[in-house]
């Protein structure tokens, strides 16, 4: 695994939570998450569900909106600016659970939109984008396909070449593969791993702790709402320190 | 270790599959259902021999007065007597619209016959220009070619429009108008500016809530009292103004019905791609919905074409208002019967088209495969 980065990269910071905190109604879902995200940095969150990791990555590009606490994307602060909003998801690029590829449209399609309407690319230029970013996901032959004639781990590499046609700064990962059949994880999981060696800044909400193991600069782990332990892969899985985090290694991990 | 090799594929058992095994499963699939399969033959049998008798075998069809439908011993019609439909046809058509002028209600349902050709055909070319072409620029040459007053044209004053012709533009102006107001409506009601909502929902919630004739009323009798003096606004414009109204609230729910079929997660992804609420609608969640809505959109269209007739009681003369007065014509007596079966066969011809028009779109439409 190559982690050795230019020093410019390493100290720039790609995302900046500072005390976050959010309500559902009443419902205090996140509390004080602070969180620094360097360019390069791989990061997983894992945590038993209701913890507040999907929130926390649908926060940074405000797929939910944060009501205390500041987030800064790529030096872009997080406001209800709406011009704020749309260049931080430029920059963001996201992958689904349920991958969310646009039905209606062939795979080539769901790949050129962001391009054509959002980064204003001729078709033409669009099209090589998705093509060269499709081989990249090992599925160019299906380009004129439909997402519903595609299996599960071909749409979710669909949605992963469709996020990277924007050329993002920042890749989120939400649970990208809890809902595929479990032959076609590796697939998907390959593809990401492919991804972190080009140096993509990811930040993987995941159960895949072998994915953890292999890719991540540092594991988080969330519970309640909070952050209860953040280490290095190895530290996090062979020593970790909070009582609650055990618990949650020992019940994914004794299979 | 075993080698998995698949079972062969089997034939089907005999009489299950083909014309006589669709006979079996559909009508003789017990006692009972072949006895109500007789009974059902007998009755449409003596329907359709009825009908055959009446309106073919001994009807009458050329001619010009009554005359020519012959009547037996006891003063009877033999028959029907299509000669009434075949005389007063073009009345029937184009109202009262002078004769002279016909030329142009014919120029204009002959291009609008071509443009819906061409829309609908598939494989036409340029069918994008075609859509601009009859969407915004036929509307103009319609008008001149039917009100006139412009390029050349006698001025034809839309009291003197009728027929059929008037229940065509009451149907597809209304259709055209009312789908994207009902759009704009839906998506106010779902928005999250609160200002924006409750318009759209104190629009839809009223229009929604008075009838049709009422409305029609309003706008023909009503209207006028609360303006000043002079300005008169033409009644037919009136109305229809009155029918948008009603039926864009009516489109409204239809579409919103259609938008909350669409996963939160198609919502989701267009943001995350970074595009705009305008772009996100327009291009991902609109066009899934619309698909959806399909089967909704046509239902209303249908009852739409069908209440355009409704305008009769503020006295304009659509297809059936004209058929009315046609039959209490003394030079012809007793020709209600073929009147409205004529009717009623106009109305159902267009609202089958439609019906049919909007099943081939949808398996068109259909790429999700799921």
């Amino acid at each position: 695994m190559t982690t050795e980065k230019t020093a410019a990269d390493a100290h720039k910071v790609m995302i900046q939570l500072k005390n976050v905190n959010k309500w559902y109604g009443s419902f205090h879902v996140l509390k004080d998450i602070n969180l620094e995200v360097m360019k390069g940095e791989r990061i997983v969150i894992c945590g038993p569900s209701g913890s507040g990791k999907s929130t926390t990555i649908r926060c940074i590009n405000r797929l939910e909106e944060h009501q205390a606490g500041d987030i800064v994307v790529n030096g872009i602060p997080l406001t209800n600016d709406l011009k704020n909003i749309d260049s931080v998801r430029r920059e963001v690029g996201m992958v689904f659970q349920h991958f969310n590829l646009f039905p209606h449209l062939t795979v080539l399609q769901n790949c050129t939109l962001g391009p054509i309407w959002v980064r204003k690319k001729p078709q033409k230029e669009a099209e090589e984008i998705a093509m060269k970013y499709l081989e990249r996901v090992k599925i160019p032959n299906q380009a004129l396909k439909y997402p519903g004639q595609l299996s599960g781990g071909q749409q979710q590499r669909v949605a992963i070449a469709r996020s990277l046609c924007m050329s993002p700064e920042v890749m989120l990962f939400d649970e990208p593969t809890s809902a595929l059949d479990p032959e076609m994880i590796k697939e998907v999981l390959d593809t990401m791993i492919q991804l972190a060696e080009s140096g993509m800044t990811m930040i993987c909400v995941t159960h895949e702790m072998g994915f953890a193991k292999t890719v991540a600069n540092r594991v988080i782990f969330m519970d309640e709402g909070q952050i209860v332990e953040e280490d290095e892969p190895h530290a996090f899985f062979n020593n970790p320190q909070n009582e609650r985090t055990k618990l949650f290694l020992s019940q994914i991990l004794q299979h | 270790m075993s080698e998995f090799k698949p079972l062969p594929d089997l034939p089907p058992p005999p009489n299950t599959v083909g014309a006589i095994g669709w006979l079996r499963t559909n009508l003789f699939s017990n006692w009972l259902n072949t006895i109500l399969t007789l009974i059902a033959i007998y009755y449409i049998g003596q329907a359709i021999f009825w009908f055959v008798d009446w309106g073919i075998i001994n009807a009458s069809f050329s001619g010009s007065t009554k005359d020519d439908c012959p009547l037996n011993a006891e003063g009877e019609k033999l028959g029907a007597c299509w000669v009434f439909i075949n005389a007063r046809f073009d009345q029937f058509i184009y109202g009262f619209y002078p004769d002279s002028e016909i030329w142009r209600i014919n120029l204009m349902l002959g291009i609008f016959t071509l443009c819906i050709a061409g829309l609908v055909i598939e494989g036409t070319p340029k069918k994008n220009w075609l859509a601009v072409f009859t969407l915004f620029i036929f509307p103009i040459i319609a008008f001149y070619l039917l009100h006139g007053g412009r390029f050349g044209l006698d001025t034809v004053d839309t009291h003197k429009w009728g027929g059929f012709t008037l229940t065509l533009v009451l149907a597809v102006v209304g259709i055209v108008a009312s789908l994207p107001i009902g759009i704009l409506l839906a998506l106010g009601r779902r928005s999250e500016m609160p200002i924006i909502r409750s318009i759209s929902i104190v629009y839809i919630e009223f229009w929604r809530g008075v009838p049709l004739i009422t409305v029609l009323f309003m706008a023909s009798v009503m209207l006028p009292l609360f303006m000043t003096a002079g300005t008169e606004t033409d009644k037919l414009a009136r109305a229809l103004i009155g029918i948008i109204m009603f039926q864009s609230a009516y489109m409204a729910e239809v579409v919103r019905g259609g938008l909350q079929a669409i996963p939160k997660g198609q919502y989701e992804a267009a943001q995350a791609l970074g595009l705009s609420y305008w772009k996100m609608m327009g291009l991902i969640v609109l066009p899934q919905a619309l698909k959806l809505m399909i089967p909704g959109i046509v239902n209303t269209f249908i009852a739409l074409f069908k209440d355009t007739s409704l305008v009769l009681i503020i006295g304009l003369f659509d297809l059936l208002a004209i058929m009315q007065s046609a039959i209490t014509d003394p030079n012809w007596p007793r020709v209600s019967v073929e009147g409205y079966l004529f009717v009623a066969f106009m109305f159902w011809a267009f609202c089958f088209g439609m019906s049919r028009y909007s099943q081939a779109l949808e398996r068109k439409l259909n790429t999700s495969y799921r």
